[in-house]
């Protein structure tokens, strides 16, 4: 959707500039090479599945509140559907925005009908337990691989690096459309892998055998498409690197290129040493289950009451290391352009240079190396003994310190800044303790005395949710309502802005705290019935109805999102090219939006530091980086 | 707008973009290559009983394979060597030379699979066999993306030489770059399955 309305504008431009040769519809919209296309496609495609792991989930959360109880599909589905018949009669049904929003809407209510209702799935309209796991893994599956990663790296990276440090493009702009192509492929085989004999992957989205080889046909599916992601990943962080390696404009030296560069080169070195061992892993355990080895699988295992018939002599524990070798670095990977993104916001409306810029991104290159050699934290209930795991606790600690200092630096960067409050800012605010939050839970899970109680509790859940929902997703917001300006020409709604932050913010606050407190009692995750038999969490189990009705509180916050992308998109505010009076090179070398085709009118040459912002003596309170 | 550096060398780096681009996909590789060894040292230590290559593998035939794969390593630097040196015939060729012994190689490796199928031995036999197919085959699939690669820059790829020649130099370099890896792969693969 946003990229036809992105169209319009860039259509202008293309009159404007008459050496900018006309392309087809085709190769401009949606074969394009173009980063800035390619970033949008990223951008709708992972907001579309963001949603979908939302929904997923949305669906989860009347089990966990209420178990055994019919899904009341009418009252899910009346009111969504009924948005979307009002927004597209009050739009008259005319081919207009209004009327796109409305098809989106019933769009949802027809897939949030399809998902709960079915006779396999929710058979008498009660969940049935093998499709909550179904929901689960690929709901963590979808959130993961589909949707923050895809709009951290593939969306902000693609649109705003090369913009940022100089470049005409991608340095292999065919292969940056192939990483796009091949990652849509694999998220459509995920959703495919819902409609298929027993449902999607239902092992969780760590997918640990035994259990996974033994699951049904999903699981196939599963691994199918995360070699389809792994590949697309591959191709993205080659290009990434050497874009910014060898690509940057005159003049910009690493220590003047803007803590966002640094944040995706980081991401994309994990991306490309990280994800071949776990594809690595998931050919293995595909060929388990299709070609009968038995890498994965004991000798002697015993199925509902009957001898497996394999070979034997696997280990599930090699499993897990291969896993968990990519899935820590993947937790960077998910973090590291949300601090990006925040980086550049609040440097840029405390109108200060950002505290410590050096020792930020020494920590994140240094986080970058550290996580390789963590991961077994994952793993302390394996029983793996003391002196691996003394080394795995150690390093763990030590990994800890550079994710402080680099929020600290960010707290320090606020101190006597006059701050201009925007939405974007708001969410930037709001990341710095969300983010101090889920770190610091995840001290005691590093540690493997506390761990033992915690894992697999939904303390777990609770901790990581608070790094990648109230943080990342709130970083990803942040990027949203502050890149806006640039790709359209036009500013996002304030208010509107506004709602969705104050409504987001507290839900998420009443979704994941009580899941701390419920871990901390013991109660465990991915239990079906959210814990109810248990007596230890008798004293919890309240807590259940509070967090789902937040969630569902929180869904109807996210329309005034959506509503403010379509409205401003059209009618929003236009604005100059430099709205926020930023320094960096996407702002001040560039028009906005930029040129349809190709970035720079002429490339740009670089003067200065990233964040020189009220510089004494200076002409103006920002100094752009590519003024002399 | 031209992307910088397609051909020409970048001054801090010394690279043009694709060598750079196909060093770091071989990183990735070498991880990739990595997780399976580890895996097959891990299954190795931790079985209580496992073959020893030389009591079922076939030997002589791989030694055959390492020999042929070598020599296409060293054709394929003539290959480049010779477009240095100006001489597209002589590129043509190497470069055809490479070609035919990767598809030497994976003629011998068909043999050497089939005769394993016939005396009953497949990846579900047992963690010899299964790391053996896994690995071999894996590695196979990598020489025929090889081989596809090549003929490609040996027939209607090699065009390019005529409009912009440094180019395609540049190419068969980096093509070059992943033949020899994919056959450093073989040369860990072979004693380590082979002769242990
Ligand atoms: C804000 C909306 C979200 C809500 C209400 C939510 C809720 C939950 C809940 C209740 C579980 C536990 C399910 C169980 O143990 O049975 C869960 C699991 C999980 N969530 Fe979320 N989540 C949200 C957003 C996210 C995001 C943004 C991500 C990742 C970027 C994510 C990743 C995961 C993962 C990886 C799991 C573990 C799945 C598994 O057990 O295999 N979630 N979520
Ligand atoms: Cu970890």
């Amino acid at each position: 959707m946003s990229t036809s309305s992105h169209s319009h504008t860039a259509d202008a431009h293309i009159h404007h500039d008459a050496h900018h040769h006309e392309q087809g519809f085709w190769s401009k919209y949606v074969f394009s090479t173009d980063h800035k296309v390619i970033g949008i496609q990223y951008g709708v495609t992972s907001l579309l599945f963001l949603f979908l792991g939302f929904t997923l989930m949305m669906i989860m959360r009347w089990q966990l509140a209420y178990p055994g109880e019919p899904f009341p599909v009418i009252r899910f589905v009346l009111p969504i559907g009924i948005i979307g018949l009002l927004t597209m009669f009050v739009s008259g049904f005319k081919p207009s925005l209004g009327t796109t929003v409305g098809v989106l809407f019933m769009a949802m209510a027809a897939l949030v009908w399809y998902l709960a209702t079915g006779e396999e799935r929710m058979p008498m309209g009660i969940m049935a337990p093998e499709y909550y796991n179904s929901l689960g893994a690929m709901h963590g599956t979808i959130m993961i691989f589909l949707g923050v990663v895809p709009l951290g790296v593939g969306a902000f990276g693609n649109y705003v690096m090369p913009l940022q440090i100089g470049a005409p493009d991608m340095a292999f702009p065919k292969l940056n459309m192939m990483s796009y192509w091949i990652y849509l492929v694999g998220g459509i085989i995920m959703v495919i892998s819902f409609f298929v004999p027993g449902g999607a992957a239902n092992s969780g989205w760590t997918s640990y055998p035994p259990l996974s080889e033994i699951a049904t046909t999903g699981q196939t599916w599963w691994l199918v498409g995360m070699v389809f992601l792994i590949t697309s990943s591959l191709l993205g962080s080659v290009n990434f690197i050497v874009t910014i390696l060898q690509l940057r404009a005159k003049g910009l030296s690493f220590m003047k290129l803007p803590f966002f560069v640094w944040a995706q080169l980081v991401t994309s070195f994990l991306l490309l040493l990280a994800f071949p061992p776990l594809e690595a892993a998931g050919i293995l355990q595909l060929l388990d289950r299709v070609a009968g080895t038995s890498f994965f699988l004991p000798s002697g295992l015993v199925i509902s009451g009957e001898k497996l018939m394999n070979a034997g002599g696997g280990t599930p524990i090699l499993w897990q290391h291969l896993f968990w070798f990519l899935a820590h670095p993947e937790v960077y990977v998910l973090i590291l352009p949300a601090m990006g993104i925040i980086s550049e916001i609040i440097a840029n409306n405390t109108r200060k240079p950002l505290w410590g810029y050096k020792y930020i991104v020494y920590s994140a290159l240094f986080i970058g190396f550290m996580s390789f050699i963590v991961w077994a934290h994952h793993m302390y209930i394996t029983g793996m003994g003391t002196t691996i795991s003394a080394f795995f606790q150690t390093t763990t600690m030590i990994i800890s310190v550079p994710s402080i200092v680099i929020l600290t630096s960010l707290a320090i960067s606020l101190y006597g800044g006059s701050i201009r409050y925007n939405t974007a800012m708001l969410f930037a605010l709001a990341f710095i303790p969300m983010f101090g939050i889920g770190g610091l839970t995840g001290l005691p899970l590093g540690l493997a005395t506390s761990d033992l109680h915690l894992h697999d509790t939904y303390y777990v859940i609770g901790h990581f949710h608070y790094v990648v929902a109230p943080g990342t997703i709130f970083a990803l917001f942040a990027g949203i309502y502050w890149w806006f300006p640039k790709l359209t020409g036009r500013t996002m709604n304030e208010t509107l802005g506004k709602i969705h932050f104050w409504g987001s913010f507290v839900c998420m606050n009443f979704i994941f705290f009580p899941m701390l407190i419920q871990g901390m009692a013991g109660l465990s995750r991915r239990l079906y019935d959210g814990g109810e038999q248990y007596s230890h969490s008798a004293n919890v189990i309240y807590l259940n109805e509070v967090m789902s009705i937040a969630a569902w509180v929180m869904a109807i916050f996210q329309i005034f999102f959506i509503v403010n992308v379509f409205l401003s998109m059209k009618k929003g505010k236009k604005t100059t090219d430099n709205h926020w009076e930023a320094t960096t090179l996407e702002w001040s070398a560039t028009t906005a939006p930029p040129l349809a085709h190709g970035n720079f009118v002429t490339l740009p040459t670089v003067y200065h530091g990233p964040y020189e912002y009220s510089v004494p003596g200076a002409k103006k309170d920002f100094t752009p980086q590519n003024e002399k | 707008m031209q992307i910088p550096y397609t051909s020409e060398h970048h001054p801090e780096t010394g690279l043009y973009n694709a060598k750079l681009g196909i060093w770091l996909f071989l990183a990735s590789e070498v991880m990739l290559f990595g997780a399976l060894f580890t895996s097959y040292i891990l299954l190795r230590m931790g079985a209580p009983t496992w073959p020893h290559g030389w009591e079922i593998l076939n030997i002589p035939l791989a030694t055959v394979n390492t020999v042929v794969l070598i020599a296409s390593s060293v054709t394929m630097v003539m290959s480049w060597a010779s477009l240095m040196m100006n001489d597209f015939k002589k590129y043509k060729m190497y470069m055809g030379i490479t070609v035919v012994c990767g598809l030497i190689f994976l003629v011998i490796k068909g043999f050497e699979y089939a005769a394993k199928f016939e005396h009953g031995y497949f990846p579900s036999t047992n963690n010899f066999f299964a790391t053996y197919f896994t690995l071999t085959g894996l590695h196979g699939l990598h020489v025929i993306g090889g081989i596809i690669v090549n003929a490609y820059f040996w027939g209607p790829g090699s065009k390019m030489w005529k409009t912009e020649p440094q180019r395609f130099v540049n190419r068969i370099e980096v093509a070059g770059l992943y033949w020899h890896f994919v056959d450093l792969v073989w040369i860990f693969l072979f004693p380590s399955l082979y002769l242990l």
